[in-house]
Formats: structure tokens, C-alpha cells, sequence
């Protein structure tokens, strides 16, 4: 019964969509079916352009290997195959690689989004002598880009033992005073009377953090963490420079070596490139709209 | 506003409400009974203090440690550590290296900011016409964003491959002459930009499709009712509303383009000829490849300066609003 609700709520949101979209259509480029051709022309065309380098990268991977050193048909004239999946699969550490990036961006996002969290409850929700240098001081942070220091920082993980471990992956990603101001701003719109009635009724900052706040600010927090996610599992300088032992390499810096390991592989080398995508991109499909909306309101940086 | 939030008593707050910070800013609270609830806790350093460790070992020592490096000879193995003055500094300002990778950086970053803004700005407006798709127009011009570099590195470069890539194929399909495109020292910066601008313009789509979706209808309406045709409506109402979001993903991208380094790492490794070497990628070099961590040191910080006016510029807005 459930599941039939939930397909029916699903059903009238398509629905409605489907009238909003229509009546967009009507305020936009106008009744005129000439108009709406144009602009659907335009859309087709650029999707095209935008689509087929995956798609022409994903033919490729179920092309045999000679073929693919041929100059280019769209579609195989020798057969779809599978070797290149195999040959992959069988000699590289792909899929270690894959689990790396998988436990670093889970590591990243969790630790990320909990810190940042707490800090802006600080900031939001306490006080405390200091707080207002704090936050400036937060704020600052946020102009240094992570680039500037790959040098010192390098050095300063030597230093403490953390190259090729996954800390030193992890550790330094997880500072972000950008995330910080976004979830304050939302905490500053919890209404107050909420959370002083909790506090009257003897809840203390812990309770209050955990049974209101974060419980309220889902939507944030989600936008937050599909941000991040994406960011950690996509981030390639820092893991190329803190590692060198392939064993903890992550995705994008396993698969930037992949080259001199194959040759001129094109097939393979597809092969390897879909595989990597293939995650997030399952993710995008299965979440867009959440996905969108996480990105369009963490992309501003909270402005 | 929170500086002085923070050190003035309830007490007194209440008593002489503070006319500048009052009701009508929605950013700073007034003094109230609440902040006095507030204040009795003092849980807020527990809460902000795993944040604040972070930064400081991770953020704030390897600032401080990369400005004293910077004065110092410093090798990666660890030897020379004397303290030699601005002289990174001054060989920074004479290093032709220094002045022809900054000059690739500035000249990446205008190659691929304006198509970035341009053709997201098309994308919106066109996926914002409602017309059927929706699903199919999002997926196609965000989906690059979500691959990684390395994965964008092996698809562009099987594109751009001699002869057999598709390229080249679709260029003497229509019977020109095939180009250089990584090889050429006139084409490398065009095809870089290019790759990025298919690779990233998902997201800047995404911003200003949200921008959009915040624009009233009733606007619309009253223009159709005046007798604005479609492409009236566009210039009137639809661009103009974009103008303030246009800035900061203008200035959003500046940041973005000018710490280029992956996609050019790896498609050309700063070839041919240093002609699409990246400031970021001489640091590296400087650091990683040669060993000299304090000159590295001294670059970075050069570079930071150049970096800092364009998220002063960022940061300008904001604090006039907050």
C-alpha cells in the first residue's frame, strides 16, 4: 500500500512538472511553434556536442584493440567485445584504486560535514569570549586556496609521517570555512522559540545539536555532502602528491599512470575511463534533482 | 557584526539596543532574552574546536610554514634551511619561467572564463524554456563535471589523437587540413580551453538555472500582456534579472581558471615547448621535481597575491550585504 502511494505521489509530482514546464514553455519562448523548434534545435545540437566524447569513449571500450587503433568509425565493424573490460579488470588495480577514492570521499565527506557542522552550531547557536575572531578568522581561511600550500604542506606530512597513508589523503580536505558560513547561515534561520524551549526543558548544546538542529537542516546538510563527495572523489592534486605507493592511490591519480602501463591500449584505456566514471554518473542518474539542487545552492559559496 | 555580538553583555544589549544591528537585517540577531539562554553555555569552544584543529594543522601552519620557507633556501631532502631574505623573491621577479608560465595561466584563464560564462548562460536559458527533455538537457551538459580529470584526460586525448582520433577524422571528412591539437604550439592553449569548457560548464549551467528558476512569472505574464514576443522577453526581463549572478560566477570562474593544473598536467604536461604550462605546474616542477621547496615556497606566495584581488573582489559583495 506504501509503495502504492508512493508511486502515485509520484505520479501527480511528474504530472504537475510536466503542466509547470508546459506553462514555462508558454512564458518563455511564446506560442510560436517556430520558436519552440528553434530553441529544441539548439538543445538537441548542443547535447549532441556535449554527449559524444563519452559515447564515442564507451564504443570504443567494447571495440577489439585493432580496430580501435584504426582511424574512427563511430560504430565496431569487427564485432562488440569485452576485452578490453577484461583485460582491465585483469591487470591493473583499478578496482582497488576505485575502493580507495571510495573510503577517501566517504572519509572526506563524513569528517567534513561533521566539523563543519559543529562549528557553525558554534557559531550560530553559543557563545563564547573569542567567538567573533573566530569567525573572522574562519572567514580569512577562506581565501587561502589549497593550491598555494601543496609545498609546505607536503613537507609538514613528511614531517609527521603521514605520506602514503590515507590520514594524509583525507586529513587536509577536510578544512572547508566555505561549508562553515553555508551552514551557519541556514542554523541562523532555526526558529529560536524552538530551540529555547528545548533549552528551558534542561537540553543541553549536545542535545540540541543532534535532536534539533542537524534533523532540521537535512536539505543543507545533503547539499553540503553531495558537494563535497563529489569534490573529494574527483580531487586529483593533493592525492597525486601525497601519494606514491600505488597501493593507496585514488582513482584519478591510479588512472593518470595508466598510460605508460598500457601502451597505446585506446580500448583499454576507455575501458578503464568508463569504469571510472561509471559511479557518479549512476549516482547523477538515480539523484538529479537532489544532485542539481546541491550543487546550485553549495556552488554560490552561500551568497 | 558578530565581534561586537560577542563582547557586549545581554545585559547591556538589552538595555541599549543597538540601532545599527537592528530587526531589519536579517543576518545579525538582536540582543533578546535568547542570547542570554545563549550565553550561559559555554559548550561553544567543544563545539567549534575539532574545526578549529583542522584549520590550524592543516591550514594555518602550512601558511605560516610555507611564508618562512619562502625566506629560506629549503630542499626537499631537507638540507639548507639558512635564512636568506626576499632573495626567492627577487630571482621570482627575474625568472623568465616565472613571467611566461603566469603570462599561460592569465591567457588560460581569459581562453576558457568567457566561453565558461557564455555557453553555461546559453545551456540555462535554453533548458529553462521548459520544453520536453528536461531530464535528458541536464544529464548531458552536467554529466563531463562529474568525471574525473584523469577520465577526462583519456577521453579528450583519444580525441585528439593524429589521424585516428575523431577529430581529425571529422576534419578531413570535410577536407581541411588536420591540426596539431596538443602538438602545436598556437593550438595547445585553444584545445586545453576547449576540453575544459566541455569538461566544467556543467556547473556554472547549474548556477544560473537556479538563478533563473528565481525569476517570477507574473513577470513574464505582464510582458506577454504588454506584447513582448519571445525574444523581447529574453533581453528584458529574463538577461537583465541574470546580471547580479552573472558577476559572481564570473569572478567564481576567474578563481577557478587560474589555479589550472590537472587537465593540463595531463594532456600536455605543460608542452609543446612550455607554451600551456601553468603557473601551478613551474611550483610543482620547482618543488617536486627540482627540490627547492623554499623557491617553490616563494612562487606560491606570488601567485597568492595575484589570487587574493580576485577573491577580494568576491568577498566585496557579500560583506555588503551581510
Amino acid at each position: 500500500m506504501a509503495l502504492a502511494d508512493l508511486t502515485d505521489v509520484r505520479r501527480t509530482k511528474a504530472l504537475q512538472n510536466r503542466a509547470e514546464n508546459r506553462a514555462l514553455t508558454k512564458l518563455t519562448v511564446g506560442p510560436s511553434p517556430w520558436a519552440r523548434a528553434g530553441a529544441l534545435a539548439a538543445l538537441v545540437v548542443l547535447a549532441g556536442l556535449w554527449l559524444v566524447p563519452i559515447i564515442w569513449g564507451a564504443v570504443t571500450s567494447f571495440k577489439h584493440e585493432a580496430e580501435a587503433a584504426l582511424p574512427a568509425s563511430l560504430l565496431p565493424t569487427m564485432g562488440w567485445t569485452l576485452e578490453a573490460y577484461e583485460k582491465v579488470l585483469g591487470n591493473s588495480d583499478l578496482l582497488l584504486w576505485m575502493w580507495n577514492s571510495l573510503v577517501v570521499a566517504v572519509l572526506v565527506t563524513a569528517l567534513t560535514v561533521l566539523i563543519s557542522a559543529m562549528a557553525a552550531f558554534a557559531f550560530s547557536q553559543t557563545l563564547f569570549k573569542g567567538r567573533g575572531v573566530m569567525q573572522w578568522l574562519t572567514l580569512a581561511a577562506i581565501m587561502m586556496p589549497g593550491q598555494i600550500l601543496i609545498v609546505p604542506l607536503f613537507k609538514q606530512m613528511q614531517v609527521m609521517g603521514l605520506v602514503d597513508t590515507f590520514a594524509g589523503i583525507v586529513l587536509p580536505q577536510i578544512v572547508a570555512p566555505v561549508m562553515v558560513f553555508i551552514l551557519k547561515r541556514f542554523f541562523d534561520a532555526i526558529p529560536q522559540e524552538l530551540l529555547d524551549a528545548a533549552r528551558i526543558d534542561g537540553a543541553g548544546s549536545w542535545r540540541l545539536f543532534w535532536t534539533i538542529v542537524l534533523p532540521l537542516s537535512k536539505s543543507i546538510l545533503v547539499a553540503v555532502a553531495i558537494f563535497v563527495f563529489i569534490g573529494a572523489w574527483n580531487n586529483f592534486l593533493w592525492p597525486f602528491i601525497i601519494t606514491t605507493d600505488p597501493q593507496f592511490m585514488t582513482l584519478p591519480v591510479g588512472l593518470s599512470t595508466v598510460k605508460d602501463a598500457y601502451g597505446v591500449q585506446y580500448a583499454q584505456n576507455m575501458a578503464s575511463a568508463m569504469i571510472a566514471a561509471l559511479p557518479l554518473l549512476i549516482l547523477f542518474m538515480l539523484f538529479q534533482r537532489r544532485i542539481v539542487q546541491g550543487v546550485a545552492t553549495t556552488g554560490m559559496g552561500g551568497q | 557584526m558578530t565581534v561586537s555580538n560577542a563582547s557586549v553583555t545581554p545585559l547591556a544589549g538589552r538595555a541599549a539596543p543597538d540601532r545599527r544591528t537592528s530587526a531589519s537585517r536579517p543576518g545579525t540577531r538582536t540582543k533578546t532574552s535568547e542570547d542570554s539562554l545563549r550565553s550561559r553555555d559555554k559548550s561553544g569552544y567543544l563545539f567549534v574546536a575539532p574545526f578549529a584543529v583542522a584549520t590550524g594543522l592543516f591550514l594555518v601552519v602550512p601558511t605560516l610554514y610555507g611564508l618562512w620557507m619562502s625566506f629560506t633556501n629549503q630542499s626537499l631532502t631537507g638540507t639548507g634551511s639558512e635564512f636568506i631574505g626576499f632573495a626567492n623573491y627577487a630571482e621570482a621577479f627575474s625568472d623568465p619561467q616565472v613571467w611566461q608560465t603566469l603570462g599561460n595561466t592569465v591567457w588560460f584563464t581569459i581562453l576558457s572564463t568567457i566561453p565558461l560564462v557564455l555557453v553555461a548562460l546559453v545551456m540555462a536559458v535554453l533548458v529553462h524554456t521548459g520544453l520536453p527533455g528536461q531530464w535528458v538537457w541536464r544529464m548531458s551538459f552536467f554529466a563531463p563535471y562529474l568525471l574525473t580529470s584523469a577520465v577526462v584526460w583519456h577521453l579528450s586525448n583519444w580525441m585528439f589523437q593524429p589521424d585516428i582520433g575523431l577529430l581529425d577524422t571529422w576534419i578531413k571528412g570535410l577536407g581541411l587540413q588536420p591540426l596539431g591539437w596538443l602538438t602545436d604550439e598556437n593550438v595547445a592553449m585553444f584545445s586545453i580551453a576547449g576540453v575544459t569548457v566541455w569538461w566544467t560548464v556543467g556547473f556554472n549551467f547549474l548556477l544560473y538555472l537556479a538563478a533563473l528558476q528565481g525569476i517570477p512569472a507574473q513577470q513574464y505574464e505582464a510582458a506577454t500582456i504588454d506584447g513582448a514576443g519571445g525574444w523581447r522577453r529574453l533581453f528584458s526581463i529574463t538577461l537583465p534579472q541574470l546580471r547580479p549572478i552573472t558577476g559572481v560566477i564570473l569572478v567564481l570562474q576567474l578563481l577557478a581558471s587560474l589555479k589550472v593544473f590537472d587537465q593540463i598536467y595531463l594532456l600536455t604536461m605543460g608542452g609543446p615547448n612550455g607554451s600551456t604550462r601553468p603557473i601551478l605546474e613551474y611550483i610543482y616542477d620547482t618543488g617536486f621535481t627540482n627540490y627547492r621547496l623554499g623557491y617553490a615556497s616563494a612562487i606560491s606566495y606570488v601567485f597568492f597575491a595575484l589570487i587574493l584581488v580576485f577573491t577580494l573582489v568576491r568577498l566585496l559583495p557579500t560583506k555588503k550585504e551581510a
